[in-house]
């Protein structure tokens, strides 16, 4: 468990969450400059030799003795659980009660840096969104959809930890749509085929390729970097435009049809969208990424259409 | 089309693929007939209003450099063919007498307007005379109710030529780079007048004051006559529109009449005034800003009474 390699200038970085493909990309950046901590109760299949991997569920007490076993220099926490199948009690559970462990253990070991990953959907779409969203905008995401009311409160935690622990360097990173070899809801919804619009419905939509996110998480590991920050790739364009290129058919339904049968399907187990999420491809939902690219230095590094084909690329 | 399914999701995709496959065959036939449409438009545009049409549309000054579609959803396609469409309108329905265009300078400007009509045929006339009339053309921006956001196609089509939810954080990025920004300050309140009420403006929201003195913004009052007269309102069904959650529902005995849906051809005449500067705080308690406002207001009110009072006819 101790670190005999040789000192790396971030010193010894935890991962949560560590074994999600976004988690390994963080990891395959990271881990030359780091010394690489990662929790996941999932197995770490093709780890890097020299990232340690520690298999535990971050609820449980188990989470204490990696802090015990090594001084932790940053803490990245990629470990939500967005899965809408799974009961509100295990997300409450594993999100909120095992996110607000590890910020306990972050104060109790002093630990000077937690980057946590939040996300653009925490403001939600409405119909009264201005067009590019900052960082004080309300979170008003579990509005219309209840089952991310716990990601808010994540960022919520995150908030309020970064007020009561000023000697650690707090920052939450929002990024828009990520895009990529990930399993979440933007990417499987371009892979989708056709990919479901709804008529009359073409919103501006803002997206992020899957490492241009990484190197938002490095730019946020960077000393003196604290705060809230939106994070956003290329320029916004219509989800038509973005269907188009990654080259997708499309079928575009009314909203009350695609609604009513999208309910149907859900209760039927026969697709993986619940239907508040009709939303996103209704309303705009983009943010103002300013303040990240002014004090986080940061600055995307794959186009547009790099990021959206990426979703069809089978290599990781 | 030929190509295996997707791993992930397999019952969206077969399911999708019927019902795709299907859509696409009606979609084929669809599309060949929006190319012919739009070519016939192009030709119309071009035999109709000539060289000049063109002309103007390049020298429309461009804010967010190339790519066709802006961050705000303009697209300067649709904005042609919009234009095109609402300039016959402009000159050969409503036959618009426009007074006063050389009023409008040329950076920044907030135009303010009474609203009438029942639909907002003000609004797209007025971003005719801006295009037409105006010099150098401008493309401006009405600032709209979020109501409008929520309905198929005309959320669609008001993105795309580049209306704004009417919220000061859209307006201030707009301001800053210098574009025509158009507010109806009376909101749903001033369109849905009845007929009795007619040129009567209703009261004014503050939030444009605000903003104007703020962005330093000067101010171009306009006045619309011609609109109240081409729906007649007999009255406002208001428990109605409450029940159907739309936020007016005018009774307009014309619709039981053959033809009765197009408005009436009165004849509008659209004066830009002189532009008005403020100083002061914007952040002043609501009556100082109302004050100002009520300036505005007068102004709007005197050039809309002298327009009624100078036309010999309402059609003509």
């Amino acid at each position: 468990m101790t670190n005999e390699s040789p000192s790396r200038p971030r010193g010894t970085v935890l991962v949560t969450g560590v074994c999600g493909r976004l988690g390994k990309r963080l990891v395959r950046a990271l881990h030359k400059e780091a010394n690489v901590v990662g929790i996941d109760r999932r197995p770490f299949a093709d780890r890097p030799s020299d990232v340690v991997h520690e298999q535990v569920d971050i609820r449980r007490k188990k989470l204490k003795d990696v802090f015990r076993a090594q001084p932790i220099d940053a803490i990245v926490h990629l470990g939500v659980m967005h899965d809408p199948r799974a009961s509100a009690t295990e997300h409450h559970a594993w999100n909120v009660v095992g996110f607000a462990k590890l910020l306990e253990y972050a104060a109790q070991f002093k630990v000077p840096k937690v980057v946590v990953l939040s996300s653009a959907n925490v403001y939600g779409p409405q119909p009264d969104n201005p067009q590019f969203l900052n960082e004080d905008a309300p979170l008003l995401g579990g509005a219309r959809f209840g089952e991310i009311r716990d990601l808010i409160e994540v960022d919520m935690l995150a908030q309020s930890f970064f007020w009561k622990h000023p000697e650690t360097e707090t920052v939450i990173l929002r990024p828009v749509h990520i895009l990529g070899t990930v399993r979440n809801a933007p990417s499987n919804f371009l892979r989708l085929d056709p990919v479901l619009t709804l008529l009359g419905f073409d919103p501006m939509i803002q997206v992020i390729h899957e490492d241009d996110v990484a190197h938002a998480i490095l730019c946020a590991l960077d000393r003196g970097k604290r705060g809230i920050f939106n994070v956003a790739g290329p320029d916004p364009v219509p989800l038509s435009r973005a269907i188009k290129t990654v080259g997708r058919p499309t079928i575009a339904v009314p909203y009350t049809l695609a609604k009513a049968t999208l309910k149907r399907l859900w209760s039927l187990r026969l697709t993986s969208f619940p239907a508040p999420e009709l939303d996103h491809i209704r309303y705009v939902c983009m943010v103002d990424d300013t303040r990240a690219k002014e004090t986080l230095g940061f600055r995307h590094a794959h186009n547009l259409e790099e990021t959206l084909q990426h979703v069809l690329s089978e290599e990781w | 089309m030929s190509q295996p399914p997707p791993p992930l999701d397999p019952h969206d995709s077969s399911l999708g693929e019927t019902l795709g496959s299907l859509f696409r065959k009606a979609l084929e036939g669809y599309q060949g007939a929006k190319t012919t449409g739009l070519d016939a438009i192009d030709e119309f545009v071009s035999a109709r209003m000539g060289e000049e049409f063109n002309a103007r549309l390049d020298r429309v000054p461009t804010t967010f450099g190339e790519g066709s579609t802006d961050p705000f959803g303009l697209d300067r396609e649709w904005v042609k063919y919009a234009i095109a469409s609402v300039a016959v309108l402009h000159r050969h329905y409503f036959r618009t007498e426009v007074f006063g265009a050389e009023n409008v300078p040329k950076g920044r400007v907030l135009l303010i307007a009474n609203h009438s009509g029942q639909i907002p045929i003000d609004g797209a006339l007025i971003g005719a005379a801006m295009f037409m009339d105006v010099e150098p053309p401008r493309f401006c921006r009405a600032m709209v109710e979020k109501f409008t956001q929520t309905l198929p196609f005309v959320s669609l089509l008001f993105s795309r030529v580049g209306q704004v939810v009417g919220v000061p954080e859209n307006a201030r990025p707009l301001l800053r780079r210098e574009e025509a920004l158009l507010v109806f300050p009376e909101g749903v309140k001033g369109i849905s007048k009845p007929f009795d009420r007619r040129y009567r403006l209703a009261d004014f929201g503050l939030g444009f004051m605000r903003l104007a003195m703020e962005t330093d913004t000067p101010i171009v009052p306009v006045a619309v006559v011609g609109g109240e007269e081409q729906y007649i309102s007999v009255k406002n069904m208001d428990g109605l529109a409450k029940f159907l959650r739309v936020p007016s529902l005018p009774l307009l005995p014309q619709l039981l009449l053959p033809g009765g849906a197009l408005p009436l051809p009165t004849k509008y005449r659209i004066s830009f005034g002189e532009p008005m500067t403020f100083q002061g705080d914007p952040d002043d308690d609501d009556a100082v800003i109302a004050e100002k406002v009520e300036t505005v207001r007068a102004t709007i009110q005197t050039m809309v009474n002298r327009g009624v009072r100078e036309r010999k006819s309402i059609f003509f």
